[in-house]
């Protein structure tokens, strides 16, 4: 089997090689390509949306697109950009960072990309096939079983797909974490990155089901007659706001978690320095993580659930704000005293804990459930989250892909104009939100298509939406640095950051086998150790010897593009029942091809030591 | 790893827990246990949806009206003595004795079928004869998404297990398939331990509530 890893060339051999890949590496560059792609589509959802609201009684959109632009910019965001994004990060850098080779599941994880591309893809064809969900990212019940068209049955089966996706991935990464780390990677030596993808993994483990569920009522409601959320036949559509919420809040934390590991990571290379508190650090990711199961009715506090239930659930979303305490000032510790470099990474990561602090405490403000009353379903809210989201989890992005590029491509963002990207997006991001606190407290309600004259909001959406050109701005000087850097191609070193942790031991971009031989790990910080105590080189943990490899497989596309063709069978049998067929076609093709991967025995393939030797698969 | 993965294993050789003896082995071992936490949270969703509507059975019979535990009961039955087998199943594969692995595995089959069968024979029944269908009210749409998830589940474990005991008929034990059955054993307890609580709470609950 020894040519099995000899370089094809051609588009099309490169093209069937990501479409079978089963690398972790290059099954982050898809995720990175797909989530960037859906990214830059939410965006523009989000640029029209401000642009309606630039003056009052504004007619650039109709009232029906605006829904949908609304509805599908938060669910886009959500769930296509910001998750897939955050996998890129997980899968580039998790099993480098422990030392393993791969994941525990290669097979999974290509089906967990596929699985989220194909739901995407189906979300999106709604834009074609008569109308985008239209009842807001939460969809709840009533207004989204009762809209008209097929927009939310869209929703419904696209989120249902990429769910499926996102769990498997969770399930890959906790295996990977808990059984493939290199000798002497002990669980209090793992990188934050590497803890906090832990606990985001154990979170979307047992987040999802509650979506999972939810979908599937609102799918038997809206496709198959039943009556969950339907109060005239006995049902219920709180049900609904619960299983969301359950869903939803740990959701939020899912998405800001690996990336506070990742800001650990980064201020500790930046500053020269140990993480301070770093045990505290895993202490407070795990509490936040717990925590943020027990707080998803504090996005109900107006439904009417009590005044015992808004208290309790005010009380935990409060205490939410102790370990977050924590990390804030363990980060602004570590800089205490480093040696700090302003690089691009380091500057996204100062930016973001004035930004993302300022979030938390309108986090907090909301938590107070009396106040809620007056804030619930206005801007305030808005910009609350929004200061969360994009200052944790964009910043974040835009952080981790400039820290970890060299490592998935070889060559390096360029500084100058990562810099140049920052300041317009960094100031478009506080001119856009802001102001939406102030508009909020003045009343101007949140999804509203128009706002009126004369009330004094005027120069508040103005401004608002200038900011929302100063991001756009930003993220299209990135585009054009990610264009250039390409182009030029300039190769750099395995370490080009002088950095602490064991991804930086191997070449950029890694051998598809990552490491020749595991490396034995003797402390925090890996390679930091070896850099001080040794000789800047990782020792191995075993003889140089065959390395076990998997194989490509095309059963994953296979069976996601199965379910998206089951996923318009059963939208469009509503219509018309012969449409049922496209549905048992598109189960047999993922039925058939899960009973291929059954009997067909796969035991991958070894890379011979000899070849090892000769440097086979290093580029 | 590789061919040696597929050499045949006879009782009296080691290992004793086959299932764990490769990486692949282990990974699956611990994916698969995660799966379930995930699973627990899928129907414990499903168990609070059926909890908040179970009353809403509008003009149709309520729950203790419609159910009788004769049969449940004896489903019930079925499927307890289904996991026993399975448990005998995997203690024979712990010995690597894999003639007797496959007929306790068929006998689970074969309950598990059984099981199935009165199901839908009690389906049929509410359907046909007590009116209680999936769209008649919030009551009847909880219901069937509940034990008709649990049902389903039974369903793809039996297509599962068949499906790994008609691959290996003639291959015999080996480390690359000892962990897919130890899994699959699993995932049935799972379902047997779901169908406690929907005996409990579904049937039980709904006779004296």
């Amino acid at each position: 089997m020894s040519t099995a890893y000899a370089q094809k060339n051609g588009f099309f051999a490169g093209l069937w090689d990501y479409l079978t890949t089963v690398d972790h590496k290059k099954i982050a560059i898809l995720y990175l390509i797909a989530g960037g792609f859906f990214f830059l589509v939410g965006g523009i959802e989000a640029m029209l949306i401000r642009i309606q609201l630039i003056q009052p009684d504004n007619e650039f959109v109709s009232a029906g697109l605006y829904n949908q632009l609304l509805t599908m910019h938060g669910t886009t965001m959500i769930f296509l950009a910001a998750m897939p994004l955050i996998f890129t990060l997980m899968n580039i850098a998790v099993p480098l960072q422990i030392g393993a080779r791969d994941v525990a599941f290669p097979f999974l994880n290509s089906l967990g990309f596929w699985l989220f591309f194909f739901g995407g893809v189906l979300l999106n064809c709604s834009w074609f096939m008569g109308g985008a969900p239209d009842a807001g990212w939460t969809a709840y019940a009533p207004l989204s079983t009762t809209s008209p068209g097929h927009g939310v049955d869209f929703y419904v089966m696209g989120l249902q797909i990429s769910g499926a996706g996102t769990l498997i991935g969770g399930i890959n990464f906790l295996v990977t974490i808990i059984n493939m780390r290199a000798p002497g990677m002990t669980y209090m030596r793992m990188p934050l990155f590497t803890w906090s993808s832990l606990v985001t993994s154990v979170l979307i483990l047992f987040a999802f089901p509650a979506l999972t569920v939810g979908l599937f009522l609102m799918m038997f409601d809206r496709l198959f007659g039943a009556n969950f959320f339907d109060p005239s036949m006995g049902g219920n559509h709180v049900i609904w706001e619960h299983l969301f919420w359950i869903f939803g809040h740990p959701e939020v934390y899912i998405l800001v978690l690996p990336l506070f590991g990742l800001f650990s990571d980064i201020i500790s290379t930046f500053s020269k320095k140990r993480l301070f508190g770093y045990s505290a650090m895993v202490f407070a990711t795990v509490l936040i993580g717990f925590l943020g199961f027990m707080v998803w009715a504090h996005h109900m506090f107006t439904t009417g659930l009590g005044p015992v239930a808004n208290s309790i659930f005010a009380i935990a979303t409060m205490a939410i704000a102790v370990p977050t305490g924590i990390k804030i000032f363990n980060w602004l510790f570590t800089m205490w005293g480093g040696s700090i470099r302003m690089t691009v990474p380091m500057l996204w990561t100062v930016a973001f804990i004035p930004s993302f602090t300022l979030g938390g405490f309108g986090g907090v403000m909301l938590a107070a459930a009396a106040a809620d009353y007056q804030y619930h379903d206005t801007y305030f809210v808005v910009a609350h989250f929004h200061y969360v989201i994009v200052g944790g989890v964009v910043f974040g992005l835009f952080a981790g892909l400039t820290y970890w590029w060299p490592k998935m491509f070889g060559t390096m963002l360029n500084e100058k104009m990562g810099k140049l990207a920052f300041w317009p997006f960094f100031f478009g991001f506080h001119l856009t939100f802001f102001i939406q606190h102030f508009l909020g407290l003045m009343g101007m309600p949140r999804r509203y298509w128009k706002f009126q004259p004369d009330q004094g909001l005027e120069i508040g959406n103005l401004v608002s939406t200038l900011g929302a050109f100063l991001m756009a701005i930003g993220t299209i000087i990135f585009l054009i640095n990610v264009v250039i850097t390409t182009i030029k191609g300039e190769k750099v070193s395995g370490d080009p950051w002088d950095a602490r942790t064991l991804e930086w031991s191997i070449p950029s971009p890694p051998p598809f086998y990552n490491f020749t031989q595991t490396p034995l790990v003797r402390g925090l910080d890996a390679l930091w150790v070896e850099k001080r105590h040794g000789n800047g080189k990782m020792t191995p943990a075993e003889p140089l010897g065959d390395i076990h490899m998997p194989n490509n497989s095309f059963i994953p596309f296979m069976m996601s593009l199965g379910l998206f063709i089951a996923g318009f069978g059963f939208i469009y049998q509503v219509d018309n029942s012969s449409y049922l067929i496209l549905a048992v076609l598109g189960m047999a093709i993922t039925l058939l091809s899960m009973f291929v991967r059954s009997v067909k025995d796969d035991l991958g393939y070894h890379i011979h030591k000899e070849d090892l030797e000769k440097g086979a698969g290093s580029e | 790893m590789s061919a040696e993965e597929l050499k045949q294993l006879k009782p009296g050789q080691s290992p004793h827990e086959p299932e764990k003896a490769t990486l692949e082995g282990k990974n699956k071992f611990l994916g698969f246990w995660f799966f379930l936490g995930g699973e627990t949270v899928l129907f414990a969703s499903l168990f609070g949806t059926y909890l908040a509507l179970k009353d809403s059975n509008l003009d149709g019979k309520p729950a203790e009206e419609l159910f009788g535990l004769e049969l449940v009961f004896i489903m019930t039955m079925i499927l307890l003595t289904s996991s026993l087998t399975s448990v005998y199943a995997i203690y024979h594969m712990k010995n690597l004795d894999f003639q007797k692995m496959q007929l306790w595995m068929g006998i689970t089959v074969l309950l598990g079928l059984s099981f199935l069968g009165l199901e839908i024979f009690e389906f049929y029944e509410y359907v046909h004869h007590d009116g209680h269908t999936f769209t008649s009210s919030a009551f009847g749409s909880a219901f069937y998404t509940l034990v008709g998830f649990h049902g389903a589940h039974v369903a793809f474990g039996l297509l599962w297990i068949v499906t790994l005991m008609v691959r290996n008929a003639r291959r015999g034990l080996n480390l690359y398939n000892a962990p897919k059955y130890y899994v699959a054993s699993l995932y049935w307890h799972f379902i047997d331990v779901v169908w406690v609580f929907i005996f409990t709470v579904v049937y039980l609950m709904g006779k004296v509530g």
